[in-house]
């Protein structure tokens, strides 16, 4: 039934087969992912598109590892990771995946520079490490000079630099950047993208979910999404891509 | 598997906790006080029951005690002028008791009567015990001057007393009356001995002796002042007869106190038709006391306890506010890759080091109050280290308890809905 994989599979970061999740509102099933297939190559720059209710936020958690297919298949990395238990889904989100957020999502209550370290603080590092890893990343951002103010007493371009650094505190394999700029206005919005531009150019995969088409031309790659299901891909980069994208998408 | 260190992990939660400084110290009142009046109700607890063993150990746990007691049907028909009553211990029962108990090491007759006791021109009326050395033995008080009755003076029949400390003071005798006659009702006795007396005899426990009172060897007071006692109350004459008016006894072990004092018992009852005596076992009071105490530590353990459990609560409240309060931070520390078991360590420690805290605090309030009792009212407490890591102990217990709760809870919670909580 299903047709084989191409051979470059092995270069896929994250692949999607087949993949369904499906809610139960009440009495009615709200299919958030219909079956759809996809795979991001390792070091490419994906903006997930689509409109409220097209399961592009889905498809944002399964690829996180927050949340579980209903049916089908998830490789990340080349391991499938759709039946692993949720201590597993954790150590996987610790040690391979980076996130950030619309709303920053900073602890209020810590500093900056224990905001950045809160990924090591689970990896058990001791602290002189973690606090020399943190201070490090916080002068990559250009907030060397913030490590212990208070998150409520940063700008908001200033706090999801904050979040950037904290994303890369465990080397992460992908960057998950959920609507990035959306509560930035355009100039600071225009900053960050540019500082997520620049990891992937140093080999980072990041996978990007927007709705804002400023925004998402500043991946190599966009994925439009429809009623839980890909409605269309454009890649500029890898153009070997797009016939296995329109394979995979086909099956 | 990666592991977090217990010592970095109660520093976070002590991190978070002084966060809300009021806040956490509101929440650990409840503990501070359960631990507190725990502590405290359970060192006067101990310190009421140790005065009550003290006492009871003061009458002699070996011993047993008999006493003449007028018996009812006397009572009554005592409106007859002139009526003589007849009861109470004998000379024979004391010699049937010496005699046919194996385990009975020492026995001391007791009469009694009330003389004036003159020194000089210095007189009070006392307590006049005639009784046997071995009442020295029985009713151990400390020699303050001079020598106790001895079998000597027994056999000669010798007119000697000792007094108390008390009841030298009274009639102005010191040391250097030993020596000399002090008259009892009349009759000259030499002054051999003072004796300390023991205060702090309560009305409820009978201690064989009294401050009021001054020894005598017992042939002497039977030949001086014979058997019968005329008393003269509200216009009627009244006379009555009474041998001895207390034996103590002594058995070898504690084992055989209670056979030996129902053989005494049993014995009696076949001479003595009316119940003219009273038996009275200082052991099976020990044992009572020790029971009362008992009694009286679980009743306040209970009501201590149940401050505790109010404390726990509290706490619990507080934690599963503080859960819900910090939803968001749960689903950043999940999403970033915190375990489940992270996030209920987290939870679990804080509110731990809250009622441990609080369990420290309260202990030292704890140990203050029995203090402050014993020093305002001179009540006597015993702070026991029992009491103290009893408590302890418990509190770190009810962190735990009252803890898991609302630190599961927080685990249950999906990050990618607390990731949108407001």
């Amino acid at each position: 039934m299903a047709a084989p994989i191409p051979s470059d599979s092995n270069h896929d970061i994250v692949r999607l087969e087949n993949a369904r999740k499906i809610y139960q509102m009440g009495t009615e099933e709200v299919r958030a992912l219909a079956g759809v297939n996809i795979a991001f190559h390792k070091g490419s720059f994906w903006a997930i598109m689509g409109p409220s209710g097209s399961g592009k936020s889905t498809m944002m958690n399964v690829l996180g590892c927050l949340d579980r297919l209903t049916s089908g298949a998830y490789y990340l990395d080349g391991k499938d990771v759709s039946r692993l238990d949720d201590d597993s889904l954790s150590e996987l989100r610790l040690s391979y995946l980076g996130f950030i957020f619309q709303s920053f999502n900073l602890i209020p209550q810590l500093t900056v520079q224990r905001n950045i370290e809160l990924p090591l603080y689970y990896l058990g590092w001791d602290a002189a490490r973690s606090a020399q890893r943190a201070k490090e990343l916080a002068e990559m951002v250009g907030l060397g000079g913030r490590l212990n103010h208070r998150p409520t007493e940063l700008s908001g371009g200033q706090m999801q630099r904050v979040a950037i650094a904290r994303a890369l505190t465990n080397d992460p394999q992908i960057i998950f950047a959920d609507e990035p700029t959306g509560n930035l206005d355009s100039a600071t919005g225009e900053q960050i993208m540019e500082l997520l531009g620049n990891l992937n150019r140093q080999g980072k995969t990041i996978i990007m979910v927007t709705h804002e088409p400023d925004i998402a031309a500043h991946a190599r790659s966009r994925l439009h999404m429809m009623d839980g299901l890909i409605d269309r891909i454009e890649t500029e980069t890898h153009e070997t891509d797009q016939p296995y994208q329109e394979h995979l998408a086909r099956r | 598997m990666r592991r977090t260190s217990l010592i970095r992990n109660i520093w976070l939660g002590v991190e978070n906790l002084l966060l809300h400084k009021l806040r956490s110290f509101l929440t650990m009142l409840g503990v501070v006080f359960g631990v507190g009046s725990v502590v405290a109700m359970l060192s006067v607890g101990e310190g009421a029951s140790a005065e009550a063993l003290a006492q009871i150990r003061m009458l002699g746990s070996h011993n047993i005690i008999l006493s003449s007691v007028k018996p009812v049907e006397d009572e009554q028909s005592s409106t007859v002028h002139s009526h003589m009553s007849i009861y109470g211990l004998t000379y024979a029962d004391l010699e049937r008791i010496a005699s046919s108990f194996a385990a009975i090491r020492q026995v001391a007759p007791v009469k009694l009567m009330r003389k004036e006791v003159r020194l000089h021109d210095r007189a009070m009326e006392l307590r006049v015990v005639g009784t046997t050395p071995e009442w020295f033995d029985l009713v151990p008080r400390e020699v303050l001057a001079g020598r106790v009755i001895l079998p000597s003076d027994q056999q000669k029949l010798a007119p000697v007393a000792v007094l108390t400390e008390f009841g030298a003071r009274k009639i102005l005798a010191t040391r250097s009356t030993i020596g000399q006659n002090v008259r009892i009702g009349g009759d000259a006795f030499e002054v051999i001995g003072i004796l300390r007396n023991e205060t702090g005899s309560s009305a409820s426990m009978q201690i064989p002796d009294q401050e009021v009172d001054v020894y005598i060897p017992i042939e002497v007071a039977r030949r001086y002042y014979g058997d019968i006692i005329a008393r003269r109350t509200a216009g009627s004459r009244e006379r009555e007869k009474v041998e001895l008016h207390q034996i103590i006894v002594r058995v070898d072990h504690t084992d055989h106190v209670e056979s030996t004092a129902v053989g005494i018992e049993t014995m009696l009852n076949r001479f003595h038709t009316k119940t003219d005596y009273a038996m009275s076992v200082p052991l099976a009071l020990l044992k009572q006391a020790e029971a009362t105490k008992r009694t009286f530590n679980i009743v306040l353990g209970s009501i201590a306890g149940i401050s505790l459990l109010v404390g726990g609560i509290g706490i619990m409240n507080i934690m599963l506010a503080s859960v819900t309060e910090r939803t968001r931070e749960i689903g950043i520390r999940r999403a970033i890759g915190a375990k489940r078991r992270q996030i209920v360590v987290q939870f679990l420690i804080e509110t731990v080091v809250l009622s441990t805290f609080g369990g420290l605090i309260g202990l030292g309030v704890g140990v203050l109050i029995p203090f402050l009792i014993t020093y305002f009212s001179g009540m006597a407490t015993v702070v026991k280290w029992s009491g103290i890591l009893l408590p302890l102990s418990i509190s770190m217990a009810i962190g735990i308890l009252f803890g898991l709760y609302p630190a599961i809870n927080a685990a249950r919670v999906d990050p990618i809905v607390a990731l949108r909580h407001e």
